[in-house]
């Protein structure tokens, strides 16, 4: 085998690897979605985060229009500091509320934007004021079965006062 | 007490095996850069370890690829989470089966080839006469099949990944019907091109860099007899499958262990 057909192969065979790299970061894994330079920021503070993680999807209506930047504890009030980048092509309007959701019933959760009715909009660095904390199952579980101890006792009382 | 003893022979024996690889390892990182000048015989390498690996890498990872769609769908589809199918395909194979059964597979092929190829040298003395004309057989010779090895295991890997990605398309879209939007989408949202991909590549270099040193040191320190020559391939074969497998088990509880 000639020298210069050996390299030729070898040439190949690591342009072959250099486009299987680029399939599978492109075509089977998050990388183009990564670039978002062209973002600004703003914060949210919760009372529980729940599970949101850094990276999870901000969606207003449904639709994608950011990612979660990072999340941190605020040491004085001991709430959760969520900052999150917002692509510059969507403006919300500064009394927008933030809710912590559920991907479908056990799913992921990301950051759902309500947009308000104010006249300004939210600028790069501010916090959105509104926001709702992630449901917590427990809890919820918790409240249900108080509430339906609550809920036995009145007709009980109920029918007692009737019968009397 | 007799058996005290082997055992306490066995073992030395095995650490004092692991110091002289180990220093052998370290005299060619000495010796590349010498070889990095005669940039043709790495080339030449490549080829003979990469490219003629091409063929059983490509068709095994097809066979994964068909094969784990296939049994994966018939355990998904009984809880109605078939839409997964790629995503579970993927990880699966970019975190672990790429640079595993590439390592397996590489170390069977390119590492026997080098063990044989290496042994029937020193058996025919080309090593001594390398050294009687003042040439470093480790440069001219062992080298570039390191930087070979090192090069070629993360490409085959990566292929190994990305065909199998393929061929679990075919299986599942266009054989059993899940829908092809659902296969990619999910695979992009979940799967992290640092956390998995990029581990995933990490995992290949570093097995092709134990299936290659592995493969050159019993080539070279085998006996200088046809015997020699066989026992040593296969010593190649199962010391690097060892190690490739007992290093995936640490490699991924350091990488994967936090979600």
């Amino acid at each position: 085998m000639g020298k210069k057909s050996i390299e030729t192969l070898v040439g190949l065979f690591v342009l072959l690897g250099m486009g299987g790299l680029v399939f599978l970061a492109l075509k089977a894994a998050n990388l183009g979605s990564l670039g978002g330079s062209d973002a600004y920021t703003v914060q949210a503070r919760f009372d529980n985060i729940g599970g949101l993680k850094p990276r999870a999807p901000v969606r207003a209506a449904g639709v994608t229009v950011g990612r979660v930047k990072s999340i941190s504890l605020d040491a004085k009030t001991f709430q959760g500091v969520v900052t999150l980048d917002i692509d510059k092509g969507y403006a919300f309007p500064k009394d927008t509320s933030a809710k912590i959701l559920t991907a479908g019933l056990l799913g992921d959760q990301y950051i759902g934007l309500e947009p308000g009715g104010d006249d300004k909009n939210l600028v790069a660095g501010e916090t959105i004021a509104q926001t709702q904390s992630a449901v917590v199952l427990e809890s919820l579980i918790g409240q249900f079965l108080t509430g339906r101890g609550d809920a036995a006792a009145a007709p009980a009382a109920g029918a007692s006062e009737a019968s009397k | 007490m007799s058996f005290v003893n082997r055992l306490g022979a066995i073992a030395l024996d095995q650490f004092r095996g692991w110091g002289h690889a180990a220093f052998f390892f370290l005299d060619l990182l000495r010796a590349v850069p010498a070889s990095m000048r005669r940039f043709g015989l790495v080339v030449a390498q490549v080829y003979a370890i990469g490219n003629r690996s091409l063929i059983i890498i490509m068709a095994s990872g097809l066979a994964v690829g068909f094969v784990l769609a296939l049994q994966m769908y018939y355990a998904l589809v009984t809880y109605g989470a078939a839409e997964s199918l790629g995503l579970i395909v993927n990880l699966a194979l970019v975190r672990e089966l790429g640079p595993v059964v590439t390592g397996l597979l590489f170390a069977g092929r390119a590492g026997t080839s080098l063990t044989a190829e290496i042994g029937l040298m020193k058996a025919g003395e080309q090593i001594a006469a390398m050294e009687l004309m003042a040439i470093d057989p480790k440069a001219r010779v062992l080298a570039p099949r390191l930087i070979g090895g090192i090069v070629s295991m993360p490409i085959l890997a990566i292929l190994f990944s990305a065909v199998g990605i393929m061929g679990a398309y075919v299986v599942a879209v266009l054989l059993i019907g899940v829908d092809a939007g659902n296969f990619w989408s999910i695979m992009q949202t979940r799967v992290d091109v640092f956390r998995d991909v990029g581990n995933g590549l990490v995992k290949a270099t570093v097995f092709g860099i134990i299936c290659t040193v592995v493969a050159l040191y019993q080539g070279f320190e085998t006996e200088a007899t046809p015997e020699g020559v066989a026992y040593a391939t296969t010593r190649t074969v199962v010391i690097s499958s060892l190690w490739v497998l007992g290093m995936d088990f640490v490699l991924t509880a350091l990488m994967f262990s936090t979600p």
